[in-house]
């Protein structure tokens, strides 16, 4: 986001600026506490908190939930633990961020610097499909992942999210290459540079800030996908999010809240970490995602 | 898209007209599969919509049939209303904090670059992740209720996700915690974007604060309030997960939206028409929302 030091601030007593400084902090902590939540009592044995201690600190701290929820709690009907399921999650992920980034690349670089009729209109339906309610293509993506013999595996899910991620992808890329000088574009093609010299030597040196914000749009949407993965992968295919639902909603007996809570953060931890490294990138990728910002 | 140069000799002649197609073939998977997987998804499934599809699909038509039937269902009436008041209430309350918390933000804060994080950071989690967190939170076995209790307030009671009248408003609230911190970045990006000389020259002429934010600031927001609203429509109208997440559409069906309505019918209870239609329905009102403002965009930046 860009953040100019223009602020619009007002004249404002003493009081009232410490009432704003009360409701943001406040809010503060309304953002906080479910991270706390999960944080404090997946450290705490779960007496501690089917006694109706939730939001105090562990008593007695222990890493045993985490071990559990890793490597030994039931997920379905395998004792396995979200290892499986978070290895899948990144199999899936990391080919499908990496091939839709570079088709939207392409994509952007084509629809920007070469223009031919059409051009608007094939951005237009790219853009709209953005935005389609994807109930609206489960029934017969799933006819067509059975007909290649992918359904249920990592394979289908990988295809599924390139395709409807290439919009995003494209959306970006168009964007900022809208915004690249194509005088370069024309002096390097009389120079003799054809198609993918250009791309590969003029814009793609120039593009790293808009890969960084494709790359962790597409990461956090993929990997935090739910419908896609129940949908068309159930079973040992299953992405992280869908393990961690099964573990929370159908474990039989005394539920381990602990358990879930350190499953949450495992499931969270990959997109929560890219937020703290890149947080910058991953705002910018959310503004764009609003269209204009 | 470049010339080509009639002199060239015949070789070469092959070559530019390869570079000239190229851009069209770079381009031409992309496009083949939007047509394919998006647009003709939506055919078909617009198709289906009017078949007696029920396990799997059939390919025989029965009209308006499963419109009708969709219309008379007792879920689906209970879904479209809840998604009245989840989305009216998600909208609005996310907007009117996003908004809030902008404008404070922006009043010269100390601690606005830690602040600002931990607003946002919940736009990163999964709403699976999110959902665990506020079921199990408010859950009066384990939650905030019994927590409240055992401090001593022995009559607080917060058992709405348990009560099949009130669940929809904890969806609320997960939703708006989600998604409100993200609003509050469009809008203060709004603001940050408004010429401070005309509010200097407004203070000059004894503006009050009030007025200020009520005639000037306010109406140059105008389009992060579209935007605002165009989100959190759309985002409102896919909503699953966190459903999933948090009731699982209950207590009894309580909680259903059209996203689980759809996915209910279709792959559990072996409605694929009517699951079909639902789908059309929620593809049909996301579009009146999303086309004219799409179309908006795009013409400006022609």
């Amino acid at each position: 986001m860009a953040i100019a030091s223009s602020d619009t601030a007002i004249r404002s007593s003493n009081w009232t600026r410490t009432l704003i400084y009360l409701v943001l902090l406040l809010f503060a902590l309304f953002y906080l506490l479910p991270l706390f939540i999960m944080v404090v009592n997946s450290l705490k044995p779960l007496s501690e908190i089917t006694e109706g201690g939730m939001i105090a600190l562990p008593n007695e701290w222990t890493i045993q939930p985490w071990l559990s929820a890793w490597s030994t709690a039931q997920i379905g009907v395998e004792p396995t633990g979200l290892r499986p399921y978070f290895i899948n999650s990144i199999a899936m992920a990391v080919p499908a961020v990496a091939i839709s980034t570079i088709a939207g690349a392409l994509n952007g670089y084509v629809l920007t610097k070469w223009h031919f009729r059409g051009a608007t209109w094939i951005f237009g339906l790219l853009l709209f499909s953005c935005f389609i309610p994807f109930q609206i293509v489960l029934i017969p993506m799933a006819r067509i992942l059975g007909i290649l013999n992918i359904s249920g595996t990592t394979y289908g899910l990988i295809l599924v999210h390139v395709v409807y991620g290439i919009g995003f992808s494209t959306l970006y890329f168009r964007n900022y290459y809208a915004a690249f000088p194509t005088e370069l574009v024309r002096a390097a093609q009389i120079d003799g540079a054809g198609f993918f010299q250009i791309f590969w030597r003029i814009m793609l040196p120039s593009s790293g800030p808009i890969i960084a914000v494709c790359c962790i749009w597409q990461f956090t949407n993929i990997w935090n996908d739910f419908l896609f993965g129940a949908s068309f992968a159930s079973g040992d295919a299953a992405p992280m999010t869908v393990a961690l639902n099964n573990l929370v909603n159908s474990s039989t007996g005394e539920r381990p809240y602990n358990v879930h809570f350190a499953g949450a953060i495992m499931a969270a931890g990959p997109t929560l970490l890219v937020y703290i490294v890149a947080g910058r990138y991953f705002v910018r990728g959310l503004m764009a995602g609003s269209v204009k910002g | 898209m470049a010339a080509t140069d009639p002199m060239l000799d015949s070789g070469a002649d092959f070559r530019t007209r390869l570079q000239n197609w190229l851009p069209k073939i770079v381009l031409a998977p992309s496009f083949a599969v939007m047509v394919i997987f998006v647009y003709g998804f939506i055919a078909f499934t617009i198709y289906l919509s009017f078949t007696g599809s029920r396990m799997l699909p059939s390919f025989d038509l029965v009209g308006w049939q499963n419109y009708e039937r969709l219309f008379r269902v007792r879920q689906w009436d209970t879904a479209i209303i809840n998604l009245g008041i989840f989305a009216g209430l998600y909208i609005v309350i996310s907007t009117i904090i996003g908004l809030m918390l902008a404008i404070f933000l922006d009043q010269k804060i100390r601690g606005e670059g830690f602040l600002r994080p931990i607003f946002l950071y919940p736009m990163a989690l999964s709403f699976i992740v999110t959902g665990t967190a506020w079921k199990w939170f408010l859950d009066p076995a384990i939650g905030l209720e019994v927590t409240m209790q055992r401090w001593g307030w022995t009559s607080f009671e917060f058992d709405w996700i348990k009560d099949s009248d009130m669940a929809i408003y904890t969806i609320v609230i997960a939703a708006v915690w989600q998604s409100s911190g993200f609003v509050m970045a469009m809008f203060l990006a709004g603001l940050r974007g408004i010429d401070n000389e005309i509010l200097k020259a407004a203070q000059m002429d004894g503006a009050s604060n009030f007025q200020m934010y009520r005639r000037i600031i306010l109406p140059q927001l105008r389009p992060a309030f579209l935007s605002a609203f165009v989100i959190l429509s759309h985002l409102a109208i896919k909503s699953y997960d966190l459903v999933v997440a948090m009731t699982d559409g209950g207590p009894g069906t309580s909680t259903w939206l059209p996203a689980l309505f759809m996915y209910e019918y279709t792959f559990t209870r072996n409605q694929m028409g009517i699951g079909a239609a639902s789908a059309v329905i929620m593809l049909m009102t996301i579009a009146a929302i999303m086309v004219p403002y799409l179309y908006a965009e795009l013409r400006e930046q022609k």
